[in-house]
């Protein structure tokens, strides 16, 4: 059967434009319009990896186990627990996550998501300074001149040039590509600076000085000369950067991890975003990230409007704390400050430092994922995961906080699950019971 | 409030016992139902399964929870029609703003979750607030229908109050096309379908034509500057929405905020711009079940002004500004089309948001504070930005004096209602102050003391004697904000029929002495009980339910051929969008109750 218009639950540009043809009996899908990424992802519906049955450990091995079975124990886990904690992957809806949040604050835990290990720094310079951004769109109908910073989208988000960025045929840039010029700062040499008009390859963990140059420039000043040898790019080319900039009629920067996760971390965003402010007293200038994770921006944004933060949420003390650093993934993982875990829609054993995924090992996890990973490896219990997007509804934000409402083109394969959310609503209906009985 | 800085705002207590749900007899209590003209007399109030009856039987009696309300204040519960609480610019708000949400927070309790913020607080939190205050129907402002989802989302969350939203249409590509090819009919057509296709409310309309030329960063600065591109002057725009508005029945007027917001000067371009609706005639018609009322209780206004304080600055500059209020008030107390909100300024922390993206970024300029911004492709804006209003501030003493000079200067209370546009001005959790400034000429002349000179100099506040009755208050902060939204129908009135929404305030009518204001305030920021559809939900400032919600939206039915012909052209605008056409609509999964009110145009 042929789907339209089905959106991509892969990165954050959310494409909605995909199309499906799913032959169950032949357990094939052929995939249109998606990115090499996308189709990967969308060939796991019928693939052989995934995780077909609930699994619970018994003697260090994961063995298969009813879905009752299965659930008590991990309601068994979180209600003995005092302090659980929640990593609310990016590839499952808001809905799912929700139940999450209200689980954590329920059980006293910590909740936090992928932003806590790629774009946190962003958010956190966006509480430093604000934001001047705008939804894609904006850029793709007035955009002439476009920034990658610290950022390879030709490899990390393959259509963001095609549909957002620098190729569509907008109102204000009919000619699309020849209509933009195309600015990229980046250590490295990629494909996407081969593709630009301009690669400013400046010296590795340099963005501050060469963001406060261009700042001090902006202002009609001279940037000190040793910016010209921290940075490794010559000031001419800084005011060259800069002159662009002002005589275009829209600048729409992109940021990555490059930014966020080079020395400087949230320093880097807030100075870039200032930047950015003071941009607006010349012409029009916005800035967003490219949020690699299909609906990292999705947690953003729930948590603070359920809780107040925007990830890293901490409610021992039955209301919301934040502080970076200490109630975030990684710290509480190290600081062995909590005492079992449950994984939702996302590999955190591959993605955080060796201790912490050590000290996550030894305490009992729960896992919710569809193909086996290393985390599900250190897991007590595994509960198949339901693929969002593809066989149940739900919502995404997208990289520009636009959230998007996807529809499956088939069902949850589990007859006692119809998705993440709902496999969370069980879960934490039994947790209820045991704490309340 | 959390102005202790213990910020803990509630504490466990045992629940009441339950009780019949949705009946309940308040008894002996002094009601004041301005749209039945009851000028606080002291009689009983009868709820039956959750709407307003005359009376209960005997054996209704024996099941009812009933209420000793004497000595009391009984109204309906509070309305408010302009409040940002909701959406992608309201939680830009929270996500900036963690030192909003350090000092302010709230505990969860076995009933209740728990929150954070003090200007922007949580949709947990904030609808506990309203409710404790004795709300039950709050309005978000302004709703961008590509965020619409959004909004909708953050609705639904939203404990204790009914909801809906007006949809943001002052710079919408598609409107302002038709606009200058003076195409009404596609017009019209467009924004039924939109009110659809995003289950909201009625139009609001910010800065016409300037948030457009903001996507260059770019504003307008007069009624007949035609913007850029699209060719189409505010004044137009101002004109073609009322008149669409009126053609389709919205149940509202056209929502207005103006342009030149924020500017010395600007109260001008208000009146101006509220000249152009003088000839709309109001015909809202809407498939609904009135409640009975002794006075019309339909909405006769073409336009509805937002803010009228943020409108109203009068002076050339930052040096001679003053209050040009009177200017705004002297003409809407001449004529009989408009009604306005005030936008009043209580002092203290705020967030200024608002679809006005230009405005914002003047108060960056003016600031230098942390400053967010999000255009909105082919519709809209907005712009966030945290503010602290000072009483040693020469022009923040005046704005406080401006927001109470808009409500004492209007003569006839049903011209206006009370906000802070929250939380532009202060956060709606100061509305008792604002009640009590107009209720009491001693606060104001105690707040004024404290206050930069100016306020006394640049405004007129301090020779205006008016003291405000309870009757009035009961006008401006519910009779008279559901009426011009057209949900009177149901709410804001305690008549036979409407929803079983009431407030009971432990303030004695017989025995108030406003002098002492700071009773005054106390008893208003918590209600001694706020029932929804005939439950008790909160109790002296704790939530003791958590009842239903529902969310309201206009469903009109234009003719089907009307709205193939228009969306032939919308699909093929579409390619401008960057999300399909297909996946635009807001699905009703994402309201709480959805609630659609039949909308029947002019054929
Ligand atoms: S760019 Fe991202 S969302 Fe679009 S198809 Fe590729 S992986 Fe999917
Ligand atoms: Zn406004
Ligand atoms: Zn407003």
């Amino acid at each position: 059967m042929v789907s339209k218009n089905i959106i991509c639950p892969v990165c954050g540009a959310s494409c909605d434009d995909v199309i499906v043809n799913l032959d169950l009996k032949g357990n094939t899908i052929d995939v249109q319009n998606a990115c090499k990424m996308g189709n990967a992802k969308f060939q796991e519906i019928v693939s052989h990896h995934r995780i077909r049955e609930p699994m619970v450990k018994e003697n260090g091995k994961l063995r298969p186990a009813t879905w009752d079975e299965a659930l008590d124990r991990a309601a068994q886990i979180l209600a003995s627990s005092r302090r659980p904690f929640f990593f609310m992957g990016s590839e499952t809806s808001i809905e799912a996550q929700e139940v999450g949040l209200h689980m954590g604050e329920y059980l006293g835990g910590a909740v936090d998501s992928n932003a806590t290990i790629c774009h946190g720094p962003t958010a956190m310079g966006i509480q430093e300074s604000g934001r001047s951004g705008a939804t894609a769109g904006q850029a793709k109908n007035r955009a002439d001149m476009i920034i990658y910073w610290g950022t390879n989208p030709m490899e990390s988000m393959p259509r963001h040039m095609s549909r957002y960025g620098v190729f569509p045929r907008g109102y204000w840039t009919k000619k699309g590509r020849f209509d933009r010029t195309v600015v990229t700062v980046d250590p490295r040499k990629t494909p996407t600076t081969v593709a630009s008009d301009l690669h400013v390859q400046l010296n590795p963990n340099t963005d501050y000085e060469l963001l406060s140059a261009l700042f001090t420039i902006v202002n009609g000043k001279k940037p000190h000369p040793s910016a010209e040898e921290i940075t490794g790019i010559p000031i001419g080319v800084m005011e060259q950067v800069v002159t662009m900039m002002k005589e275009s009629n829209f600048v729409s920067i992109y940021v990555g991890l490059g930014v966020s996760s080079s020395y400087g971390k949230h320093r880097n965003i807030e100075i870039a975003l200032n930047l950015v402010k003071e941009m607006n007293n010349y012409t029009k200038c916005v800035l967003g990230a490219l949020r690699g994770h299909c609906n990292v921006a999705g947690f953003n944004q729930l948590a603070s409007y359920l809780y107040g933060y925007p990830f890293g949420l901490d409610f021992s003390r039955g209301y919301p704390r934040y502080n970076p650093g200490e109630y975030t993934c990684v710290d509480l993982l190290r600081d062995r400050d909590i005492d079992a875990a449950l994984v939702l829609s996302a590999d955190l054993v591959c993605h955080i430092p060796a201790d912490a995924a050590e000290y996550m090992a030894q305490i009992p996890t729960i896992c919710i994922d569809i193909a086996p990973c290393p985390t599900t490896t250190v897991s007590e219990v595994v509960l198949p995961g339901v693929i969002d997007a593809m066989e149940c509804d739900g919502t995404f934000y997208r990289l520009d906080d636009v959230p998007v409402y996807f529809q499956p083109f088939t069902e949850s394969p589990f007859p006692y699950t119809k998705s993440n959310e709902d496999t969370m609503k069980q879960l934490f209906d039994r947790v209820k019971k045991l704490k309340e009985a | 409030m959390c102005d202790d800085l213990s910020g803990e705002r509630y504490l466990v207590r045992e629940k009441g016992v339950l009780d019949m749900a949705g009946t309940i007899a308040i008894r002996n209590g002094y009601v004041f139902d301005p749209l039945n003209e009851v000028k606080g007399e002291r009689m009983d109030v009868f709820i039956r399964d959750g709407k307003v009856v005359k009376e209960l039987s005997a054996s209704e009696m024996d099941n009812a929870k009933v209420i000793d309300a004497s000595g009391m204040t009984v109204m309906a519960g509070g309305v408010d029609s302009h409040s940002h609480v909701a959406g992608a610019k309201v939680n830009t708000g929270r996500l900036m703003r963690p030192e909003d949400h350090y000092k302010c927070y709230m505990k969860k309790t076995p009933l209740t979750h728990s929150g954070s913020g003090y200007t922007v607080p949580t949709v947990y939190l904030g609808g506990y607030e309203y409710s404790k205050m004795g709300y039950t129907t709050v309005f978000e402002a302004a709703v961008p229908p590509l965020e619409a989802r959004h909004t909708h989302e953050e609705m639904r969350a939203t404990p204790m109050v009914d909801m809906g939203g007006y949809l943001v249409l002052g710079n919408n590509w598609f409107l302002m096309r038709y606009m200058k090819e003076g195409d009404f009919d596609k017009a019209a057509a467009y924004v039924a379908w939109m009110m659809r296709t995003h289950k909201t409310y009625g139009i609001k309309c910010v800065n016409p034509a300037g948030v457009e030329n903001w996507g260059w960063g770019e504003n307008v600065s007069s009624l007949d500057q035609a913007n850029i591109h699209f060719e189409v002057t505010p004044a137009e725009i101002i004109k073609n929405l009322t008149e669409i508005n009126e053609h389709l029945g919205f149940p509202m007027p056209l929502h207005l905020h103006a342009n030149n917001l924020g500017h010395p000067g600007c109260w001008e371009t208000t009146r101006e711009s509220l000249k152009i609706p003088s000839t709309v005639k109001a015909k809202p018609n809407v498939d609904v079940e009135w409640a009975e009322t002794k006075m019309n209780a339909k909405r006769h206004e073409s336009v509805y002004l937002t803010h009228c304080q943020f409108n109203a600055f009068g002076g050339t500059s930052w040096r001679d500004f003053e209050s040009g209020v009177k200017g705004i008030t002297d003409y809407v107390n001449s004529k009989d089309h408009i009604v306005m909100d005030s936008g009043c300024v209580p002092f203290g922390d705020a967030t200024v948001m608002t679809g006005d993206g230009p405005a914002i970024h003047d108060l960056y300029v003016l600031t230098g504070n942390k400053w967010s911004n999000t255009d909105v492709e082919c519709e809209c804006g907005s712009g966030v930005l945290p503010f602290t209003y000072l009483k040693s501030n020469p022009v923040h003493s005046v704005q406080w004096a401006m927001g109470l000079e808009v409500l004492l200067y209007v003569n006839d209370p049903w011209k206006s209602i009370m906000t802070t546009d929250s939380p532009n001005g202060g956060p709606f959790t100061k509305y008792p102050l604002i009640m009590t400034w107009l209720m009491s000429l001693k606060a104001r002349q105690d707040t004024m003391a404290e206050c930069h000179k100016w306020a006394n100099d640049r405004s007129g506040i301090g020779a205006e004697e008016r003291e405000m009755s309870l009757y009035d208050l009961a006008i401006l902060t519910r009779a008279n904000p559901a009426r011009t939204i057209g949900m009177a129908y149901r709410k804001g009135t305690l008549g036979v029929g409407a929803d079983g929404d009431v407030t009971i305030y432990n303030i004695d009518p017989s025995k108030l002495d406003v002098n002492d204001y700071e009773s005054l305030i106390r008893n208003l920021q918590n209600s001694e009980y706020t029932i929804k559809d005939g439950e008790v939900v909160a109790r002296q400032g704790e939530i003791v339910a958590i009842p239903e919600k529902r969310t309201y939206y206009s469903d009109i039915k234009v003719p089907d051929a009307d709205e193939r012909h228009m969306l032939e052209d919308v699909k093929e605008w579409f390619r401008y969008y960057t999300l399909g056409f297909s996946n635009y609509p807001t699905p009703e999964r994402y309201l709480a109750n959805p609630t659609p009110m039949t909308v029947n145009p002019l054929r």
